[in-house]
């Protein structure tokens, strides 16, 4: 049989502990696998690890892996093991990795299973969880605890039975080869990786993550409610406050709510795909707008990320200067975000002079404090074009594997990385002349030397913030490896110029000076942009990003500005959005695949749909993937059928049975509830929001539509206005009412979808305050006597057909098949076979060595170090790995498999 | 169907004739035994095997190493996959992984019928009562053996 098991997998743990009870009864092959390999063929996800029997079926279960080497050995199965195994499976995992995925709360998620365990250890008076001996359920529960527990900081003290157990348990040999084996002595930080891919636990137990609408249950109200949902009502018009003027420049006022809200900003030379305007420009776009409604002082900000290597390379390509670049491109960005409806108040760049200024006088600053320093690194210079070559300008013969056409940082052919200074016969990409080695200058942010202010800001920033899990996560994860100092100049024209003698040709590197873009685009919209960025006491942060932005908001600009120690407003709100894939796969410019910015206007779709659909299916919390038919299904069924059936009708009956104005209302208990229940929803639209919880809080319109449309359907307006005087009044109060949720919803509606939201207030002729401000209660905004405007569909069906020809056009679906079908194919090669009576200690050892000495060449390439001391380890590395494969009887150039899930 | 009414349904298609009581615990309404001979038993999983073996129909739990390892992990597949998911996506997944699972088996393990094949079943029914074509289709290979009139 043979057992696949991969680094960093924290179900590897019990395993590996337990395959040893198997050792003389039956041959177990180990085989290393990666931790997204798909090595069960009939499973859709990824799973590891994996047993194969040699009648060919397959365990997958963790629990049944090791209950199976268990039973090899002679054990037989009791109530009491089967018991602690399904509370392990039911209870403790989704305790456990909601805590080891936040982070946070790590003991209070927790708890109440560790105390579980605790007492029945104490309870039985035993030393093991089933006996007097160490047994399955101990090795499982091990195994699962390992990650967090082996960390002595998270078990508390009282728990002193659960304490000794799991220590007795910990110090035993096959326990601790198997920790050794899949956490490579980085501890916890190993399954890092592992747990970060796992989606995110949702938060209330059991409520099911989907694209579906959930089922819907009324909550039952109070009569305390309904009343003060009844008055709220009544007042209509009365309670709105005026509407605030429109400023211009936008400032920050004293004494109210400010928030200032950034989007990432888009690197010029991408077209964005769907995914990056999901991420960042629409999600922080609803927030900004539902701020406005609020009436809260909200300016919202973006622009190109300019500079840059590959603004420079992008420029030689297409035989432009990198400023033409830079113009060509920023209105490309601009007209999408137009098209999409984004409401900016500045859509700026980060080519400015204000650019040069600020960061140069951040630099400065950090500079007179000593949180710089400088270091000479050995780099490739190109006498020709008289400057140093960033790896990207080099090309030259691949020192492994002999390739013409290497890069200067890897080699396209053999795939493996390059120190430019290695490669043979080396070229300088613009003139084609040869390079030679010389020292240069560098200058180096020191990052450990700033940790600890981070820290105490984080400490009192976190708490009772709404940063995304997963932006808290990622933080804390590189606080926990230590902060590592960084280069931050590079060999480049096109950037910030360095202030500093000597660094005339260098300029800042783009990580340290494009978050400060924020800065310089705010400057370059108002002059007293100070008031916004040095105001951390009046003004609330919110920053908008998909996930792999995180450190550079949260770590890096953060130390620069607490170093520069200049009272610099810092993010309040890191809003962090988790990937959108396509159609199952990912979206790709090369292949073809997906959809970008500028194509979504060819589609025929109005951008509102496109809104509509992203924010549906936005990755708030896991990944979720763009799909045509979901889209289709979207559109005619939520939008088509509910939302858009709803107002039409409600405005349809205003219009048809009362002449267009609005009749007069006699609100009954039951219409009494249905204002408290849709005051209800509104408040809990409310809250999410407030929280940033933009996907949920599109629901709750949603859900509001519905309860109009069944609200219509049951009292059937239509009949009773042809019946007696009484039935008239009740179709008058149903249709007034629904006419009146229709507005609530335009409002609503506005942050998600503001053309419809307009085309419905025109339509309704909505007062102009209730249009542009949203309170916490359902108010009647349309009064008896009110006369609306015509009334039309506001959607359109989307047909199979179209979608079908949209699909082809975009690529996906059937490419994306046999994309999967090459990697399943490809895992072959990708296992790398041990033989567990065949010396596995060296072949572990070596492999161990390879790994330790992996980390110490990329750490020594992260930190820019002397190229002659990252070559000479590298060798070692090389020869390390081919000792690897010569042990492992595989030839030593045996591809790395891709992984893909 | 609530845990405590599918055991009782377990007892009587095991021939177990006397009845259990069970209680409820927590937020998801565990099932709990309180057995006449020792500690009290909670979870499906858990008392069901128990019910097996008080029926002397250990058969159930599998003959071989493998086999008990087999049932095993189903069990747990019921109660975490089978029980934890609602959302179509992941239903879609779940029945596409077991239809592909068991297209060349007759029962969960192969050829045998035991209390995986039963509790599986048993979880799977709300999907099916649902009057889903699609789930229904996706359901024939796992209701097509002879032993499904339970």
């Amino acid at each position: 049989m043979r057992l696949f098991v991969s680094e960093g997998v924290p179900g590897c743990l019990p395993v590996l502990a337990a395959a040893g009870r198997a050792r003389g009864r039956a041959e177990v092959l180990i085989s290393t696998v990666g931790p997204e390999d798909c090595v069960v063929p009939f499973l859709t996800r990824p799973k590891v690890p994996v047993l194969q029997l040699d009648s060919g079926n397959y365990l997958f279960s963790t629990s049944a892996i090791c209950r199976y080497f268990f039973l090899l050995s002679g054990w037989e199965q009791d109530d009491l093991t089967n018991q602690w195994l399904e509370w392990e499976a039911t209870e403790l995992q989704p305790a456990l990795s909601a805590a080891l995925q936040e982070g946070e709360d790590v003991l209070g998620s927790v708890r109440r299973a560790l105390t579980h365990i605790d007492h029945s250890l104490s309870r039985q008076n035993c030393p093991f969880l089933a006996g007097e001996t160490e047994s399955l359920a101990d090795i499982v529960l091990w195994g699962a605890l390992y990650p967090l527990l082996q960390d002595p900081a998270y078990l508390p003290e009282e728990l002193s039975a659960l304490h000794s157990w799991f220590q007795t348990l910990s110090t035993q040999e096959p326990c601790q080869r198997a920790a050794e084996t899949v956490l490579k002595q980085q501890g916890v930080l190993a399954l890092r990786p592992y747990l970060q891919k796992q989606p995110q636990p949702s938060p209330t137990e059991g409520r099911a993550v989907t694209n579906e609408p959930e089922e819907e249950e009324l909550a039952t109200l109070s009569e305390e409610e309904i009343a003060m949902a009844v008055t709220a009502w009544e007042k209509g018009l009365e309670s709105l406050p005026p509407l605030r003027p429109q400023q211009n420049p936008v400032l920050p006022v004293a004494g109210e709510r400010n928030v200032l809200i950034t989007s990432a900003l888009p690197y010029v030379n991408n077209v964005p795909h769907l995914g990056n305007i999901i991420g960042c420009v629409l999600s922080a776009d609803v927030f900004a707008r539902y701020s406005r409604l609020r009436q809260w002082n909200t300016l919202y900000l973006c622009g190109t990320d300019e500079y840059g290597t590959a603004t420079e390379t992008k420029a030689l390509e297409e035989g432009l200067t990198p400023q033409e670049i830079c113009d060509k491109y920023h209105i490309i960005h601009a007209d999408i975000y137009r098209w999409f409806n984004i409401s900016f108040d500045i859509f700026g760049r980060t080519t400015t002079p204000q650019q040069t200024k600020i960061t140069q006088d951040i630099f400065q600053q950090l500079l007179k404090r000593g949180f710089v320093w400088q270091d000479t690194v050995e780099q490739l210079r190109c006498e020709h074009c008289a400057r140093f070559l960033a790896d990207r300008f080099v090309e030259g013969m691949c020192p492994f594997c002999g390739y013409e056409e290497a890069r200067g940082d890897q080699c396209d052919k053999c795939g493996k990385l390059i120190n430019a200074v290695e490669l043979k016969k080396p070229q300088c990409k613009v003139c084609r002349s040869c390079p030679v080695v010389q020292s240069t200058q560098h200058l180096f942010l020191d990052l450990p030397k700033l940790e600890k202010r981070l820290e105490e800001w984080l400490g009192r920033t976190l708490p009772g913030s709404d940063w995304t899990p997963n932006a808290q996560f990622i933080t804390r994860s590189w606080l926990r490896d230590g902060l590592k100092p960084r280069c931050i100049t590079r060999d480049l024209k096109w950037g910030t110029p360095v202030p500093l003698e000597g660094f005339e040709d260098k300029v800042f590197y783009v990580w340290f000076d494009a978050t400060i873009g924020y800065l310089s685009i705010t400057a370059n919209y108002t002059d007293q942009w100070e008031r916004w960025w040095k105001n951390p006491e009046q003004v609330d942060l919110y920053q908008f990003m998909a996930k792999d932005n995180v450190p550079f908001h949260s770590l890096v600009f953060p130390c620069s500005a607490l170093g520069a120690e200049d009272n610099y407003t810092l993010v309040s709100h890191l809003i962090a959005t988790e990937y959108l894939n396509y159609e199952d796969g990912k979206f790709s410019k090369s292949r073809g695949v997906g959809v970008f910015g500028d194509m979504a206007q060819d589609t025929g779709i109005p951008a509102d749909i496109w809104r509509f659909y992203l924010l549906y299916i936005r990755p708030e919390g896991q990944d979720s993937a763009f799909s045509w038919t979901d889209l289709l299904l979207k559109n005619n069924s939520e939008l088509l059928n509910n939302l858009g059936n709803f107002i039409n009708r409600a405005g349809m009956f205003v219009s048809k049975f009362f002449g267009g104005y609005v009749p007069e209302m006699v609100l009954t208990p039951d219409d009494q509830r249905l204002l408290a229940h849709v005051t209800l929803e509104l408040q809990h639209y409310h809250q999410l929001l407030e929280k940033v919880r933009i996907r949920d809080a599109l629901r709750s319109i949603l859900t509001i539509s519905r309860h109009g449309n069944q609200y219509i359907q049951v009292n059937e307006p239509w009949k009773r206005i042809k019946g007696s005087e009484a039935d008239r009044q009740r179709a008058g109060t149903v249709t007034g009412l629904a006419v009146n949720i229709a507005a609530l919803l335009s409002v609503m509606l506005q942050p998600y979808m503001p053309t419809v939201s307009a085309t419905i207030q025109a339509q309704l002729q909505l007062p102009p305050p209730a249009c542009s401000i949203l309170l916490t209660n359902f108010l009647c905004t349309l009064p008896a006597g009110h006369q609306i405007g015509t009334v039309s569909p506001l959607f359109q069906k989307l047909e199979n057909d179209q979608i079908e020809s949209l699909r082809q056009r975009f690529g996906g679906g059937q490419l994306e098949e046999t994309f999967d079908l090459k990697a399943k194919t490809s895992l072959k090669p990708a296992v790398v076979e041990t033989v567990t009576t065949a010396r596995p200690q060296q072949i572990q050892a070596l492999m161990d060595e390879v790994t330790k000495q992996g980390n110490i060449v990329r750490e020594l390439k992260a930190q820019k170090a002397d190229k002659n001391e990252v070559a000479a380890e590298v060798a070692k590395l090389l020869d390390l790995k081919k000792q690897l494969a010569v042990a492992e009887g595989k030839p030593p150039e045996a591809p790395k498999g891709k992984k893909k899930k | 169907m609530a845990a405590a009414a599918e055991l009782s349904l377990l007892e009587k298609s095991l021939g177990l004739s006397k009845g259990n009581k069970y209680s409820a615990q927590g937020e998801r309404q565990i099932p709990v035994l309180q057995t006449n001979n020792g500690p009290s038993l909670t979870g499906l999983t858990t008392i069901a095997a128990h019910l097996v073996k008080q029926a002397n129909k250990e058969y159930l739990l599998g003959s071989t190493a493998e086999e008990k390892a087999i049932v095993q992990q189903w069990l747990e597949y019921r109660v975490t996959q089978v029980d934890g998911h609602s959302s179509k996506n992941d239903i879609r997944t779940l029945l596409k992984d077991l239809n592909s699972y068991l297209e060349d088996k007759v029962y969960l393990t192969g050829y045998n019928f035991t209390l995986a094949d039963i509790l599986l079943y048993y979880g799977l029914h709300r999907f099916i009562a649902n009057h889903d074509c699609f789930v229904y289709k996706k359901m024939r290979i796992v209701t097509g053996g002879p032993h499904v009139c339970l």
